[in-house]
């Protein structure tokens, strides 16, 4: 029973990485309709831009903050050069930027900071198991930051003028446009926002994967299925989604399939939610007019 | 892409068939001739990466039917072609089915497991097929690891086949006749094709792909097209990855990483998406194009692969094979305009 109840917790604290990477999915998704491939090779180079900062001295917590910063810009000039040129252009052109980016940051990556697996320092109690055997420090201290991330992103769009003229542009651009709010730059908001919600993940999970250019690869896949099940037009349901995963993989990896299939594990997962529930558990039902 | 783009290509491709048509089987008889040469031009590695350029340019064709001509987007192929390699290397290594038997095999298996992920992939829009490919390929390596089928796959060593020797005691090396049995099984499938390409199935692809909601409004079933159009793309490119392993005489899970499904979707675009003539551009691009690139920087291949990429998509969105459309059809124009007008002064 102890068994079950660390995996449990275990699975919250990796959901919360994948609810992250869910939400940045999300955030993009909703105000263009596109899926960014490379929003894990994005979070890849953010830690490493971390890992040179420690590595420089820098405190952890300012090393932190300031790639969270650089992550937004990075995001933003992203959207601006590259996808602003294009946003007419057809699916597969997105979709080929998106995979150009993921092949040009994962090498950037290892031809910057080399191919070698580095390990990833964690600012938690790297001291023994907590709460009686069932958490450790770090993931403790991981699930509380994607946590706080979590409300503050929520906080954002709820409460403030300019997460409301983010969700305005996404929602209906040409009325958004009418009363003056800059769509065009409102959607680089959202990129950059996405960029900086992947770095936090990115920082969180480094110290329990270590850190190489394909960190992210298989994080990614559990957030696509995370996103597909809570409903990829659904920040609340991807998030949702994302901890479902984390619980469901790691409850699959200890007494299903092993720790060998877990990417078969998250393709199982894509595929059966498109055939049982294609719009995710909380995701609208599209309806086209025609 | 556009539906007025591909409109008046379609019909002035449909005005060169007619007038051409005596010509074809000519036509294709030099094109072969043509191809078959560098069997005995070419030596030893070059003539091996010829052979990967022409398997690459027909798992490129596969590709370009479901993404170039029905518009449905699949990051994973490379699946494809890594499931057809270890069809012909199981049944090869285990079975000792001769090399040219395996190939049928191994375009069943993989036509039935693209109908597989087709069918809950395709019912939905088209982000949702990138999205399951993208991680099947992203899987595929595991799959091929776990231990459970070590006994058939080999595990993490692979597995070690060996190149055929040429039949009826023809006078060739073993390679000069990879090479030729890779062209003649490229050149049948090309062929193929192109003919169900230009076909009333291959008009509903192009419909289906420009105007769905009209291609629907006319009695077109959309999922039922696309997840049999995805079949016969993982058919065709299951049949490449097949030869792939007859051609490398090894096949290991690493060698199908999803950098090879990338692969396959980057030659597409810089060969010309829906293009047949592109896809062979695309198979010499990911062979020889790699070797430039790390020449260029040895330790960021990946970089520049991603910059190209980027960079075609920006300058050229139709690729080679739409630059040299751009280049060649002004100036057949102007021989035809010349010709009526001076027919017209007589």
């Amino acid at each position: 029973m102890d068994g079950l109840a660390h995996q449990l917790i275990a699975g919250i604290a990796t959901g919360g990485i994948y609810a992250s990477v869910a939400l940045a999915l999300v955030v993009i998704y909703q105000a263009t309709h596109h899926i960014n491939f490379a929003q894990g090779a994005m979070a890849t180079f953010s830690t490493y831009i971390a890992y040179m900062l420690i590595q420089a001295e820098v405190p952890y917590w300012a090393a932190f903050f300031a790639t969270v910063a650089l992550s937004f810009i990075i995001g933003v000039l992203i959207e601006r050069i590259l996808l602003r040129p294009m946003h007419n252009a057809p699916v597969l052109t997105h979709v080929g930027i998106f995979i150009g980016l993921l092949l040009a940051i994962s090498d950037l990556c290892g031809w910057l900071f080399d191919y070698t697996v580095k390990s990833f320092p964690t600012p938690f109690d790297a001291g023994g198991p907590m709460l009686g055997g069932l958490i450790s420090g770090h993931e403790l201290g991981s699930t509380a930051v994607t946590l706080s991330m979590l409300i503050l992103i929520y906080l954002f769009f709820r409460h403030t003028s300019l997460g409301l003229a983010t969700r305005a542009a996404a929602y209906n651009p040409v009325s958004s446009r009418l009363v003056g709010i800059r769509v065009g730059w409102m959607l680089a908001v959202g990129w950059g926002l996405a960029a900086a919600i992947g770095a936090v993940a990115g920082m969180m999970i480094a110290p329990v994967v270590f850190l190489e250019p394909n960190m992210m690869l298989g994080i990614l896949l559990y957030a696509f299925a995370g996103a597909l099940l809570g409903g990829i037009d659904n920040p609340g349901g991807a998030v949702l989604g994302g901890f479902a995963v984390g619980i469901i993989e790691n409850l699959g990896g200890a007494y299903l399939v092993g720790t060998e299939l877990k990417l078969t594990l998250a393709l199982i997962i894509i595929i059966g939610v498109l055939l049982i529930r294609p719009n995710g558990l909380f995701g609208r039902v599209l309806v086209s007019r025609v | 892409m556009s539906a007025s783009k591909g409109l008046p290509v379609a019909a002035a491709r449909g005005a060169e068939q007619v007038a051409g048509h005596s010509w074809a089987p000519l036509v294709i008889l030099v094109l072969l001739l043509l191809a078959l040469a560098p069997a005995f031009l070419v030596e030893g590695y070059r003539l091996f990466q010829l052979t990967l350029a022409v398997i690459y340019a027909l798992a490129i064709l596969g590709l370009n039917i479901v993404t170039g001509y029905n518009g449905q987007i699949s990051l994973g192929h490379g699946a494809f072609y890594a499931v057809g390699a270890y069809t012909a290397a199981i049944l090869m290594a285990h079975f000792e089915v001769p090399y040219w038997a395996t190939l049928p095999v191994a375009a069943l298996v993989c036509a039935a497991l693209g109908y597989g992920i087709g069918f809950p992939a395709l019912r939905l829009g088209s982000l949702y097929l990138a999205l399951t490919t993208f991680s099947l390929a992203v899987a595929v390596p595991q799959i091929l690891k776990y231990k459970a089928f070590e006994d058939w796959t080999g595990g993490v060593q692979g597995l070690f086949i060996f190149k055929p020797d040429p039949p009826f005691g023809l006078p060739l090396s073993n390679d000069q006749w990879m090479y030729i049995f890779t062209v003649l099984v490229a050149a049948t499938l090309f062929i193929l094709s192109w003919n169900l390409l230009r076909s009333r199935i291959g008009r509903a692809l192009l419909a289906i792909r420009d105007q769905p909601v009209a291609a629907e409004a006319m009695g077109m079933n959309l999922a039922q097209l696309k997840t049999r159009t995805f079949a016969v793309s993982a058919m065709i490119t299951g049949i490449a990855g097949a030869l792939s392993a007859i051609a490398v005489e090894f096949v290991s899970p690493d060698s199908f990483s999803v950098i090879l499904s990338i692969t396959l979707f980057v030659g597409m675009v810089v060969g010309g998406v829906a293009s047949i003539l592109g896809t062979v551009f695309g198979g010499l691009f990911v062979v020889f194009v790699p070797n430039l690139a790390e020449d260029i920087s040895k330790a960021a291949p990946g970089v520049i692969y991603g910059i190209i990429l980027i960079a075609f998509l920006f300058l050229l969105p139709t690729g080679f094979a739409g630059f040299l459309r751009r280049l060649v059809v002004p100036l057949l124009r102007r021989r035809r305009s010349a010709q009526a007008m001076s027919s017209n002064g007589r």
